[in-house]
């Protein structure tokens, strides 16, 4: 596919916030991500599924660059948001990062304060003119992480305090607080158990409304709960990608079936 | 709930393969007598460990303590103005020209006095009592006089050091047998000293001159001190921590955050490595042939001394903040990369705070090794007599020649008299008690701040 007609198709239907094409990402000599092209779709839940190392990760990390600070990782191929390439030589990846928020798999707050590890994106954004307006960005973030109601009354206790949940929570607080348009989460939910499992996808299922979000996971019935598109991938291959409904009912690679039936992976 | 039957328990069973639990076999045995041995050596060497520590701290503490004791003659010395102030108009510049034999015959009155007043009954002629004094009371005298020159015509009771072999009897180093061929004291004079203590006019007491005052000359022992090199050691203590810390602290962040990993930084990082194991006399010899010879910064300085103590430390830094820096989980980075911080400030923010305390023990612990290094110092002319004067500005502090404590120790250990030899491992308290307080601030700052996140 040529340049052209990504960008009228992203015209064309004005939903899709992230357009891959022929991405292809090489850990040193190491092949990890195979021709990969994918359009992700604005104000949707995407859930990337598939076997550990199959590069899901790895695709997530492209798309706010994160890769970039791994020396040896090389990444071939156009990823455009909004129609702009984010690899072009004038972006700034620091820019690139505030629009594109990321949640890691481990909960990972800054050992501050609860206050202080949402206020610092804005912080550094400049976001709040004074202290009243940082308090409201605060106090929104942390309720769009639906963890207000648990922290309101000790926002100055350390953020490493609070439980793995509440502190999954916060650093979805901290990624939403610098206004993202889209966040991905790299598996977020894998070292939470089932109860902050549930309050974390009952959260993201509501971060719909405003963001593009975008979750690699490896429980299927999470993809399957959570999200509205689906992408496959295996051995660094997207095999299939569609309607999270299709994928898991009526999946058209053999691969994929296996996968969810439980025969690989 | 539970049936009577189940709630005891079964009877042992006939032995089955493996064998009962009850019985060892011997692999079981010979593993746990290879444990129980293990143990025993481990516990033997710490045992030997603190034995030898146990005898260095009571050498040390049992030969250097007396330095911190000194003995004192007090004495009532008429000063009067017939001898010191001929003229009667009280000006300095006459007054000067008293020199220190003028005040002598002034100690031998007042001792004639002294023996008079308490009935001591000595064979002993003036100048020989007045041998008793450290050769530097005459001069203490003098000064005291030029001080405030209207104490002349009064009468001043005065504390006098005694003579380092008096000092000596008195901490049963010198004895009657010892002194037959010594020509400084005779046994009479010791027979004098011991009637003057009966009497309350000599007596042993704590020395504050030993902490803060200078060194002396070799006739005077009991005169030197420790205080003009420990200001030396602090002048290239603050040296080095301006100069090594941030140097160092920027090295290693840049090398540990920010540098590209390739063949040239892999470089640096062996030659660093190998720079801490570099013997310290190579770097005297450097600092000699660059701060010396080609700079013709002034030698003795303790700011040449402080430089060449720097690149002494920085590698021992430079180890210790890359440790610690590498030892802050990359989760952290990424959560501040995540929210789109710059690579600068997630280093900054983050990273370095919660290195910190890693960097701040790694830093005192390279200061105290600097604290303790004699041989750099040997090549730039710190090593010596140099009697200075404590400094009076941060510019003399910096320039003035000066020494440090391991290199008085050094000098003083090396010096023929024994009383100089007591002032050594008094030295050495000091130093190890500098030390020991800094590696327990590196320690506390460690348990206080060890792990955070």
């Amino acid at each position: 596919m040529n340049d052209m007609r990504i960008l009228e198709r992203d015209v064309d239907t004005n939903t899709i916030k992230i357009a891959a094409r022929g991405v292809q990402v090489y850990y040193g000599d190491n092949h990890a991500i195979k021709d990969v092209d994918v359009d992700i779709q604005d104000k949707t839940v995407t859930a990337f599924i598939g076997p550990s190392g199959c590069g899901k990760s790895t695709f997530l990390r492209c798309l706010n660059r994160m890769n970039d600070t791994i020396d040896i990782c090389r990444v071939e191929g156009d990823i455009h948001i909004d129609g702009e390439d984010i690899y072009d030589k004038r972006v700034d990846p620091v820019q690139l990062r505030a629009k594109v928020g990321m949640v890691f798999q481990k909960p990972n707050p800054f050992p501050k304060s609860i206050y202080d590890n949402v206020a610092y994106g804005p912080r550094i954004h400049g976001l709040a003119k004074n202290k009243a307006e940082l308090d409201e960005i605060v106090e929104n973030a942390l309720r769009r992480a639906a963890i207000w109601n648990e922290v309101k009354d000790r926002l100055n206790a350390p953020g490493t305090g609070l439980s793995g949940g509440q502190q999954q929570r916060l650093c979805i607080a901290r990624a939403v607080a610098t206004e993202p348009e889209v966040l991905l989460m790299d598996e977020p939910c894998s070292a939470l158990d089932p109860i902050a499992t549930a309050q974390v996808e009952e959260l993201i299922d509501e971060l719909r409304q405003n963001y593009s979000v975008v979750i690699v996971t490896h429980s299927m019935q999470q993809a399957a709960r959570v999200s509205q598109k689906t992408a496959f991938f295996h051995l660094g291959n997207l095999v299939e990608y569609g309607e999270t409904g299709n994928i898991f009912t009526n999946p058209e690679d053999p691969r994929t079936e296996s996968y969810i039936t439980g025969r690989i992976g | 709930m539970t049936d009577a039957t189940t709630s005891s328990l079964p009877s042992a069973t006939p032995v089955s393969g493996k064998g009962s639990l009850m019985q060892q076999d011997s692999r079981t045995r010979k593993r746990n007598a290879a444990e129980t041995r293990f143990k025993a050596y481990g516990i033997t060497a710490i045992t030997i460990g603190m034995l030898m520590l146990l005898v260095l701290v009571y050498n040390i503490v049992s030969r250097g303590t007396g330095a911190f004791q000194q003995t004192f003659v007090t004495l009532e010395v008429a000063l009067p103005a017939e001898k010191l102030d001929k003229n009667g108009t009280r000006n300095l510049d006459d007054i000067k020209k008293v020199s220190t034999f003028g005040y002598a015959p002034l100690l031998r009155d007042a001792f004639e006095a002294k023996i008079a007043e308490k009935n001591i009954e000595t064979e002993l002629s003036g100048k020989e009592m007045a041998g008793i004094l450290s050769a530097g009371a005459a001069a203490q005298l003098r000064d005291f006089v030029l001080a405030d020159p209207t104490v002349i015509g009064s009468t001043v009771a005065f504390e006098f050091l005694a003579s380092s072999r008096v000092d000596g009897y008195l901490k049963s180093r010198v004895s009657r047998d010892s002194i037959a061929n010594d020509k400084n004291i005779s046994a009479e004079q010791l027979d004098f000293v011991d009637q003057l203590i009966a009497s309350g006019d000599v007596e042993k007491r704590f020395n504050l001159a030993f902490i803060t005052g200078a060194d002396s000359s070799d006739a005077r022992p009991e005169a030197a001190g420790m205080g003009v090199s420990m200001m030396g050691s602090f002048f290239m203590m603050l040296v080095v921590l301006v100069l090594a810390l941030p140097i160092g602290v920027a090295a290693s962040i840049y090398l540990e955050e920010f540098a590209p990993k390739n063949w040239l930084t892999d470089v640096i990082e062996v030659n660093i490595s190998n720079l801490a194991a570099v013997p310290s006399i190579v770097f005297g010899i450097l600092g000699l042939a660059v701060f010396i010879n080609y700079m013709h910064l002034p030698t003795s300085a303790p700011l040449v001394g402080g430089l060449v103590l720097t690149l002494m430390t920085l590698p021992t830094i430079i180890i210790s903040t890359r440790a610690s820096l590498k030892a802050v989980p990359p989760s952290i980075r990424d959560a501040a990369l995540g929210v789109g911080a710059s690579k600068m400030q997630s280093v900054f923010h983050h990273v370095l705070p919660l290195a910190a305390p890693g960097i701040l023990t790694g830093t005192i612990i390279g200061l105290a090794q600097a604290l303790g290094e004699t041989a750099p110092l040997l090549l730039i002319g710190m090593v010596g007599f140099i009697a200075s004067n404590p400094p009076d500005s941060i510019a003399s502090g910096l320039l003035d020649p000066n020494s440090a404590m391991p290199a008085q120790i050094y000098e003083w250990a090396k010096r023929a008299d024994p009383a100089f030899y007591e002032r050594a491992w008094g030295g050495i308290i000091i130093l190890l008690l500098f030390l020991v307080t800094m590696n327990t601030i590196a320690v506390i700052l460690r348990r206080r701040f060890e792990r955070r996140w």
